[in-house]
């Protein structure tokens, strides 16, 4: 009995029953936290490299009350949303434009491919040369790191619309332009969301290294203040805020694909 | 008189490295009004080629195509096409999906809604209305397709393989849907098929044609009785065009290999 449910779990691409499911990704979730609590209060580890769990939420409370931790999110997330929003409305008319439109891949696709592969992380003194080392420092970073990527992205997305949808609609009457804006844009939707999503993630990770190189506030820089004191446990809190926030955003794209686009298959 | 009309029509394709294609060499091909027209020939002949110049989707390099005497130029509603993909937009519904090409003509709600509850009754998809496609199966979603080409009323209706993807069960039964449609609406309609029971079972005519480059090889009339309905694959005189097709259609299939 116990063996054939066992070689049911072990085939391949086949589902399981969901309380099975949920038992094991709690089980994981449950035993990680053990074993941080073992190695912090067993004392296997110093104190000063890794804080107790008690520690960190501690570390949230006083973060809260003294208010730096709302000051420092809301400066990252202000700057993330702004580098991103921009991006994203360049990002998307372009893409689509670039995977439908071959003069405008001539165009765009070859300037982008060269600059998607720079690591925007090496362009951070130049841009500090050029921009300073404020707020719009940040957004640049974040900016130039996003539009790439989502250009690429959304050019695909685009290039994969099945031509068959284009071509019917011309045989039930379309013209050119109908076809781009009834027929080819909603149909790149889903994708467009979905690569949103995806390129809100790797943000995250350019504002971090533009807030740890120069920074008077944000996630990024709390971090790293943190470690010049040697507080590891606000360090441990920063980077749960940052994996927190993660999390909700992607949720929030989750949340509003299925809300805005209800026909759209899984992607 | 011929409702449409292919002069000579060549096309090749010129690929970017390499000598150009001959995919279809010197057809010619009438349909008169009302007639409901099949080529079938092996895969790879051209036949959705020829398809799609008859949409007006690709240009022939040589010929001409003519639709009640106007040649054929440009894409446009008086043909209107089911395609073997699926083809619905998946952001419409399929009362949506059956009234799009109604929509961009310009034709007042009211009368859209008519049309719409006229045609997805014709392809037996009431109470489907407000579903998406992704919710619909296959067959489901090609009757949707085959409503939206008519909902626009077009002179020709081209179907290129539309039920090439389904199962055996519901190919069978779109057929016979088919067929009952065509019988009154008396639409001419162009189709291609690799599927010879199809053709015999559907055409007035068929048309058989050669391996690439393709050239219509022969023409053979469909003489059985209408109206006609699945059964009809087992009679003696079906079998007999059966086999008078295969013939043509197997030399080219080994020509094809070869």
């Amino acid at each position: 009995m116990l063996r054939s449910t066992f070689d049911a779990y072990a085939a391949p691409k086949k589902e399981i029953p969901r309380s099975v499911y949920l038992t094991v990704s709690a089980a994981v979730g449950v035993s990680l936290l053990l074993l941080w609590c073992v190695l912090s209060y067993g004392g296997f580890v110093r104190s000063d490299f890794l804080p107790t769990p008690i520690e960190v939420l501690q570390a949230g409370i006083d973060g809260i009350e003294d208010g730096s931790l709302a000051v420092n999110t809301a400066a990252s997330v202000g700057e993330i949303m702004s580098g991103f929003i921009i991006a994203s409305i360049l990002a998307v008319p372009l893409g689509i434009l670039m995977g439908s439109f071959k003069i405008a891949e001539a165009a765009i696709e070859p300037v982008t491919n060269f600059i998607r592969y720079l690591p925007v992380s090496a362009l951070i003194p130049l841009l500090i040369l050029w921009v300073g080392i404020g707020i719009e420092e940040k957004v640049t970073v974040i900016f130039i790191g996003t539009l790439f990527q989502q250009l690429i992205l959304v050019a695909d997305v685009s290039r994969n619309v099945s031509s068959d949808l284009l071509d019917v609609s011309y045989t039930l009457g379309a013209n050119r332009r109908t076809v781009v804006t009834r027929v080819l844009i909603p149909a790149t939707l889903p994708g467009v969301v979905d690569t949103l999503r995806v390129t809100l993630g790797w943000a995250w990770t350019y504002l971090v290294i533009a807030e740890f190189v120069a920074a008077n506030k944000g996630l990024g820089y709390f971090i790293l203040n943190s470690e010049r004191g040697l507080f590891t446990d606000r360090i441990f809190l920063g980077i749960a805020v940052i994996g927190l926030l993660g999390l909700i955003t992607d949720q929030l794209f989750k949340f509003l694909r299925d809300w805005l686009l209800p026909w759209a298959t899984e992607g | 008189m011929s409702k449409l009309k292919l002069d000579k029509v060549t096309l090749e394709f010129f690929p970017r490295t390499g000598a150009p294609v001959l995919a279809l060499d010197d057809v010619s091909l009438d349909v008169s009004d009302q007639e409901f027209a099949v080529i079938v020939g092996p895969s790879g002949c051209g036949k959705s080629s020829l398809l799609r110049l008859v949409a007006g989707l690709v240009e022939p390099t040589r010929g001409r195509i003519t639709l009640d005497g106007t040649p054929v130029t440009r894409p446009g509603k008086d043909r209107g096409m089911v395609f073997q993909s699926y083809t619905l937009f998946p952001w419409l519904n399929v009362r949506d999906n059956v009234e799009f090409g109604l929509r961009i003509g310009g034709v007042p709600a009211e009368k859209r809604r008519h049309i719409s509850d006229h045609f997805i009754k014709e392809v037996g998809l009431e109470g489907f209305e407000s579903a998406y496609p992704k919710q619909l199966s296959g067959g489901m979603m090609q009757r949707v397709a085959l409503a939206r080409a008519l909902a626009n009323d077009p002179e020709v209706l081209l179907m290129d393989e539309p039920f090439g993807a389904l199962d055996s069960q519901t190919r069978s039964l779109m057929q016979e849907l088919l067929l009952e449609i065509w019988e009154h609406s008396q639409k001419t309609v162009l189709f291609i098929t690799h599927d010879i029971d199809e053709a015999i079972l559907l055409g007035d005519r068929v048309h058989v044609m050669t391996a690439r480059p393709g050239r219509i090889k022969e023409r053979v009339e469909i003489d059985l009785k209408r109206p006609r309905h699945v059964d009809l694959l087992t009679s003696p005189e079906f079998i007999a065009l059966k086999r008078r097709i295969m013939g043509l259609i197997h030399d080219e299939a080994v020509r094809a290999m070869g």
